[in-house]
């Protein structure tokens, strides 16, 4: 099985982000970048595919050039290569232009099999699956806590409200996975030896067949107008349980209304 | 003045979801709200009543066992077609992972901005989000096409404005690839009768600090108590105390009620990003340098074993 993973890199969640102040866009400059944590279950879930059922794995990212520490450390866990496109006319895409790009990428890949994290914890949008679905014409499996592969046949558990849902569609397809999914193994001192090897191609928009003003600023769809720091929550009363710490808190909860 | 559509974001145990009355409530701002209900066969009848109390003056309806069968995709058909024929001054939907998926859809097929988890939207079309875990407030906007939002629960405080709704039944006419994904089982996981996370009013959450999975009895003791919803920590979830959905943080639930309880949890930055936004904050931790204290209104240091049971008969007896 042909199997793409996409994988985004973000900004450290663990760390203070920020947009940038000359044009709105997610400030990557000065954090440290990371592998999206989600992205991290997609390409475990793609490996043990690959272990069961044969085939090939591929990393697929857009970003701009730093975006390439990702991938190495992506290849360090086990796929066999990796596709990153970059072009400096990508700089401030939405989400509808980024789906059109990648959408472009994976026509050319011609993968069975694409998986991908359920959101990313950057923007949390949610919506690349969808969108990428809907351009290429496949089914999208997407919120996967569990997946099963039965020859040409997926078959996911969806988290939902509720419960689950079970789902099902026949390669090609695109599954999106919550960290529920496995427990993505840590790279081996031999796989990131391996991963400075592996190959690499970059691809253009020009390569992609994409006009530069269908993305970037000149292409998105919506901007960003303005953005302000949240005002940080200012810590309120701590007392220390001295046997009437429960009653404390239910007084307070009382003042406040709650009961 | 020109239709907002609202699709109606609703579950068969609980009906009309609170965030659907929001959109409402917003939608009357921006124009005359419609309601569109996507689900099996007599799911309009069904929550008519509740739409119409919120000001819908019309209710488009697609049912059936093709819409019900599939994943979202042939929901986007069917609101893309409606979208292109009454040419709405707007579309909303859930900050769900439903409707943020279809909104992903109606975005491609009408090659149109998208924005999610908006929590304001003014008449001009410009939307107030969120963002990096409630860090920071951002005004955007549609630049092409119509403002295609997904509202957050919590953002809006829904009040009624009655009308008797108008029912039109939509013709569905799908193709093959919006039925490449078809759902076979729906199983529910959802215990008792607590609001749902996302949508509650109040949450009381645990972390690792509760111990074990008996003693989220606790937590939803206490949660029940105060009519709110349970939530958990990763890390919690991750030891097996509690299941996957109704975890809150950065990989799972974000959750923005009027008060939050945070049990036995330290507040890494994994479980702020989904809580931060709460109007108030309450915490009771046995480590009284907990981050979870820089965020608390009102926070306890001290045995959870100890407080919470001792809270829970302060609260009987008040009532």
């Amino acid at each position: 099985m042909n199997i793409v993973v996409l994988v985004k890199q973000v900004p450290d969640s663990g760390a203070d982000r920020n947009l940038r102040t000359d044009d709105n866009t997610v400030d990557r400059g000065s954090a440290n970048n990371v592998i999206n944590e989600m992205d991290e279950y997609a390409i475990e879930e793609a490996l043990k595919i690959k272990e069961a059922h044969g085939g090939e794995v591929t990393i697929l990212t857009m970003g701009p050039d730093r975006a390439t520490e990702s991938i190495r450390k992506a290849l360090s866990m086990g796929p066999d290569k990796a596709v990153h496109v970059v072009d400096d006319a990508l700089h401030g895409s939405c989400a509808v232009a980024t789906s059109k790009v990648l959408a472009a990428a994976l026509g050319q890949l011609g993968a069975d099999l694409v998986l991908c994290g359920s959101e990313s914890t950057d923007g949390r949008v949610q919506v690349m699956p969808h969108m990428l679905a809907e351009r290429l014409g496949i089914a999208a499996l997407t919120g996967a806590r569990k997946l099963t592969v039965d020859g040409a046949t997926l078959t996911v558990e969806r988290q939902t409200e509720e419960g689950y849902e079970v789902i099902t569609a026949a390669t090609p397809a695109i599954v999106s996975v919550w960290d529920t999914i496995n427990e993505p193994r840590y790279p081996s001192f031999k796989g990131i030896m391996a991963a400075k090897k592996k190959p690499v191609q970059t691809l253009s928009l020009a390569d992609l067949g994409v006009a530069a003003g269908e993305v970037g600023f000149a292409g998105a769809t919506s901007t960003v107008l303005e953005h302000s720091k949240r005002p940080p929550r200012s810590g309120g009363v701590k007392v220390t349980d001295e046997g009437s710490g429960g009653a404390q808190l239910v007084e307070f909860l009382a003042t406040e209304k709650f009961v | 003045m020109s239709e907002v559509l609202v699709v109606v974001d609703a579950t068969r145990e609980f009906g009309v979801k609170k965030v659907t009355l929001e959109m409402l409530t917003l939608a009357r701002e921006l124009g005359t709200p419609s309601a569109v209900v996507l689900g099996g066969a007599g799911a309009a009848e069904a929550l008519s009543a509740k739409l119409g109390e919120y000001g819908a003056e019309k209710i488009y309806a697609a049912e059936g066992d093709e819409i019900d069968g599939h994943l979202v995709a042939p929901k986007a058909t069917v609101v893309a077609d409606l979208v292109k024929r009454v040419q709405p001054a707007a579309v909303l939907l859930a900050s769900s992972q439903e409707g943020k998926e279809i909104a992903a859809r109606l975005a491609v097929k009408l090659d149109n901005g998208i924005l999610t988890d908006v929590v304001a939207l003014a008449a001009d079309g410009t939307a107030t989000q969120v963002a990096f875990a409630g860090s920071a407030i951002v005004k955007s906007k549609v630049t092409r096409g119509l403002p295609l939002v997904t509202v957050r629960p919590n953002s809006v405080n829904p009040t009624p404005a009655a009308v008797t709704p108008a029912v039109e039944q939509l013709t569905v006419s799908l193709t093959d690839t919006d039925k490449l994904a078809k759902v076979v089982d729906r199983v529910a996981e959802q215990k008792g009768s607590r609001p749902e996370l996302t949508e509650a009013g109040v949450v009381v959450s645990g972390g690792r600090g509760v111990g074990n999975a008996d003693n989220f009895k606790l937590v939803e003791e206490l949660a029940d108590l105060l009519g709110g919803a349970v939530g958990a920590s990763r890390a919690a979830v991750d030891s097996g105390f509690y299941p996957h959905q109704f975890q809150v943080g950065q990989t799972g639930k974000t959750v923005s009620p009027q008060l939050y309880v945070a049990l036995g949890i330290s507040g890494a930055i994994q479980h702020r990003a989904g809580m931060q936004t709460s109007k108030t904050i309450v915490a009771v931790n046995k480590d009284g340098e907990a981050p979870i204290f820089e965020l608390a209104d009102f926070g306890v240091v001290g045995d959870l074993f100890k407080v919470v049971p001792q809270a829970a008969e302060e609260i009987r007896k008040r009532k």
